[in-house]
């Protein structure tokens, strides 16, 4: 069984790996930190946030200081998804985020009877239920 | 040079043990806030009344009736202190009123309102019944009512003033009501209440540790009139001490017809089932959620004086129905500056996230945390100590909101059933201007802008985020009137609420977006302005699977020049933006300038301009996936800017052309013919790869729609 773990995540059951969402790619050990398994990009934060206000004439422009904060984006390697990011001081390690106990996910779900991607839900509400039946239609979500 | 005693210590006999007990309790300098009372989150073991009564079973319907006749009272109580509140904050909507069993543990609380005061107030009403209520000095009677504000004492930061009332039968205390209201001044060192320039505890202003002010039904006017002296605002102080004491006698009313209709011993069974209930189901709760080990560090950049880099750190352990949060890894306290929190103030805002976005079904209750072990360094600046001065305590507290709510999404995404939606992060700075000074009218006030309730949304993964939607703290409250504000002061915001473009957290779904302010003052003998937050040089929220945070904001100033009188001369200059006014410099006397959001009291000359922006909601997902027709209309909208939409988006259209292009979009779903999107997203992926190694970046690469 596959559970999902993130929007872009599963965690395979049946042979304890992180996967890819979108591709099925491969990414690594679900005992371990998804991390490791994804291709990282360094990036300066001005080329996502871009300054509004002048650069050349001041100190702060609506960009985080790139001395101050860096983004590491984090790819699948197989389709190149941005999985997830970062917002780290310059030369920080990658933050491991999830450690999942993989045994006990598994005899939660052997409990429940249920098929994880079968009943992955965002939550209550009708305009959830709305919205996401709409993309789930156009297949612009899983 | 200090002389250490290194003597091996005399082991007392249990006789000299009660002589020296005794000597401490007699000769007791000062009380201070008491650690067992403060460190402790939990509700408290039943009474013997509760065990009686629950041992002898309640009637469930009965409970439920009184539930719903309790929540009508203090909904009543809290619209008195929204329509009457002299504080800003009261009216628009940053207060609570609440029903507390008789050990102090919140059973109920308004359902609008500030729902972190939930976590925080039975620290001050413990500690009335621990050090008050035998004191022969004190004590606890019929009609008494204690004030309260000193956040070391249990308070989300020292601008909220609470009002406790004890319900008594029978000489007994059988629960407490009380009414909490942002009262913004309190005599601190800044106007407004939360100084970002506090460097000692002394320069927080009023420090009330829970205090009788109300005796038998009657203000004391002695003390009374010592607040009024310790605060800017004498009238404000006196006002809202009355609509609190007003709101909540006419709770205590309504809930003595309750009372007097069922008897003591249901009352005080239901309010205790209320508050076990929730207990069991949190924990229940718990047990649906994966075990595992989640973990979400934040950065701060500034003490609200200099820029600086330090750690909020967050670990939370999952195992069947039991939740660990461990903040330790935390910065160290800053003794001179104004961002520490005491713990229970970080508590509160955790409570915050689990009461409004995990849980919202459930009742405000004490018990919504109680079962979950927080372990934490005292010291640190999200468990500052007792010295540590703590005006900016949100700094730390609202970060306790950040990581639960960015966590609470890693932890429940696999469940089958949800009780809120997943969320990215809303946005955690409170950015709108505090003020004070002389007014118009020629009183002496301190107090705040409402625009720091215009905090955007974090982005669903099935829709966008809503832009300046409600602060994180208080969902219905209201940005206010500022027409109705510039009547008592005198400054104008003569841009007020206009989004600045490309400010949303980019994602599948985009964050919501912030607005701009521009305030300046004029006709007064002397006025301020600060500002008391960070992230001007590391983004204060991040996005969610593959989603961006918010951008850094600025406080950009026009100093040297009256923008008044420019106005009055040629009104064409009064089409301003920060964007504007900063790289096209419309006024040419002025010296322009940036500073980070961490501005102390400063003398603002007539016509001056203080220019800042709300920030911005978190993104949700990779924004190669965003639907080109989307793009599209952010760009019909003027929401973003077209260089956004192709470096960001990797989405290319001709600008001449864009209406309609949006109308043609909205023909389909998918604006394009069958497969047109999954085509373009390979060819949006092949960018993300080439920016990976780092190559140029063609424009062939491009998506372009239509």
């Amino acid at each position: 069984m596959r559970v999902p773990m993130t929007e872009y995540l599963v965690i395979d059951l049946d042979t304890e790996r992180w996967t890819c969402r979108v591709c099925s790619q491969d990414i690594g050990d679900a005992h371990d930190s998804y991390k490791k398994g994804t291709l990282v990009y360094d990036r300066d934060p001005r080329e996502i946030h871009q300054p509004i206000i002048d650069p050349n004439r001041y100190e702060y422009t609506f960009s985080p200081d790139p001395t101050y904060c860096r983004i590491l984006e984090y790819y699948c390697p197989g389709c190149g998804t941005q999985i997830e990011t970062d917002y780290l001081p310059p030369g920080h390690p990658p933050t491991i985020d999830m450690l999942i106990d993989v045994a006990a996910l598994r005899a939660q779900w052997e409990k429940s009877g249920l098929d994880a991607e079968e009943v992955f839900n965002y939550g209550p509400g009708d305009d959830a239920q709305k919205y996401t039946a709409h993309h789930k239609a156009t297949g612009h979500i899983r | 040079m200090t002389a250490i005693d290194e003597s091996p210590a005399t082991k007392l006999t249990v006789q000299e043990q009660e002589w020296v007990d005794r000597f401490m309790d007699d000769t007791t300098l000062f009380l201070g806030p008491d650690p067992e009372i403060m460190r402790d989150h939990s509700i408290a073991p039943r009474s013997d009344l509760e065990e009686i009564v629950l041992a002898e079973g309640v009637d469930r319907m009965q409970v439920e009736r009184i539930r719903k006749r309790i929540a009508g009272a203090l909904d009543e109580g809290y619209e008195m202190c929204e329509a009457q509140g002299a504080a800003p904050g009261a009216k628009w909507g940053d207060l609570t009123t609440a029903i507390y069993t008789a050990a102090g543990d919140v059973a109920y609380l308004s359902c609008h309102g500030v729902i972190a005061f939930s976590a925080i107030l039975h620290h001050p009403i413990r500690y009335i019944n621990k050090y008050w209520k035998n004191e022969p000095t004190v004590g606890v009677n019929p009609g008494d009512g204690f004030i309260h504000n000193d956040a070391r004492f249990g308070n989300v930061h020292n601008t909220d003033q609470s009002m406790i009332m004890p319900i008594m039968r029978d000489g007994e205390i059988i629960a407490w009501v009380a009414a909490t209201i942002h009262e913004g001044e309190n005599g601190a060192c800044e106007p407004g209440g939360m100084p970002s320039g506090s460097e000692t505890p002394f320069d927080d202003g009023l420090r009330m540790s829970p205090f009788k002010i109300v005796e038998a039904g009657h203000l004391r006017r002695d003390l009374l009139t010592f607040l009024q002296h310790s605060v800017r605002d004498p009238k404000l102080q006196l006002a809202d001490l009355k609509v609190k004491i007003t709101a909540v006698r006419k709770i205590m009313e309504r809930i003595d017809k309750v009372i007097d209709e069922v008897g003591v011993d249901t009352f005080v069974g239901a309010l205790r089932t209320t508050v076990e209930d929730v207990d069991v189901e949190v924990r229940r709760r718990i047990g649906e959620l994966p075990d595992g080990t989640y973990r979400f560090d934040q950065f701060m950049d500034s003490t609200l004086k200099e820029n600086i880099l330090i750690k909020i750190a967050c670990k939370v352990t999952v195992k069947g129905d039991s939740m660990v949060v461990d903040l330790r890894g935390t910065g160290p306290e800053i003794l001179n500056r104004a961002i520490n929190s005491p713990l229970c103030s970080v508590k509160s805002m955790m409570m915050q996230a689990i009461l409004a976005f995990w849980w919202p079904d459930l009742p405000r209750c004490t018990s919504a945390m109680s079962c979950i072990e927080i372990i934490s360094d005292e010291g640190t600046w999200a468990d500052a100590s007792y010295d540590a001065p703590m005006g900016q305590s949100l700094q730390a507290s609202f970060r306790g909101f950040s990581a639960f709510q960015a966590l609470y999404s890693r932890m429940s995404f696999s469940t089958p059933h949800k009780y809120s939606n997943v969320v990215a992060n809303w946005y955690n700075q409170i950015n709108t201007f505090l003020w004070g000074g002389i007014t118009q009218h020629g009183d002496m006030v301190g107090n705040l802008c409402a625009d720091l309730n215009g905090m955007p949304g974090g982005a669903k993964p099935f829709r966008d985020g809503e832009d300046a939607v409600s602060p994180l703290f208080c969902a219905m409250a209201d940005t206010a009137e500022q027409e109705v504000m510039e009547e008592e002061v005198p400054f104008m915001q003569l841009v007020s609420k206009r989004l600045v473009r490309d400010n949303m957290g980019f994602g599948k779904f985009n964050g919501g977006m912030g607005y701009e302010m521009i305030v300046a003052a004029e006709g007064t003998a002397q006025w301020g302005f600060m500002t008391v937050t960070s992230g001007s040089k590391f983004s204060s929220i991040y996005g969610m699977y593959g989603g961006y945070g918010c951008g850094a904001y600025p406080l950009a100033m026009v100093k040297g020049t009256n923008v008044y009188e420019h106005i009055r001369q040629d009104n064409k200059k009064f089409d301003l933006s920060i964007e504007k006014v900063m790289n096209e410099r419309p006024f040419e006397d002025g010296r322009y300038m940036t500073y980070h959001m961490g501005l102390q009291f400063d003398i603002a000359k007539d016509g001056e301009l203080y220019m800042i922006s709300q920030g911005a909601g978190g993104g949700y997902g990779d924004p190669l996936e965003r639907l080109p027709e989307s793009v599209v209309k952010d760009a019909e909208l003027g929401r973003i800017t077209q260089h956004v939409a192709e470096s960001i988006f990797a989405v290319r259209y001709d600008p001449e052309e864009l209406p309609a292009r949006c109308r043609g979009h909205a023909a389909g779903p998918s604006g394009g013919p069958p497969g047109a999107l999954a085509a373009g997203q390979a060819v949006r992926r092949v960018l993300r790869r080439v920016r990976h190694h780092g190559a140029a970046e063609g424009p062939s690469l491009l998506r372009v729609v239509g």
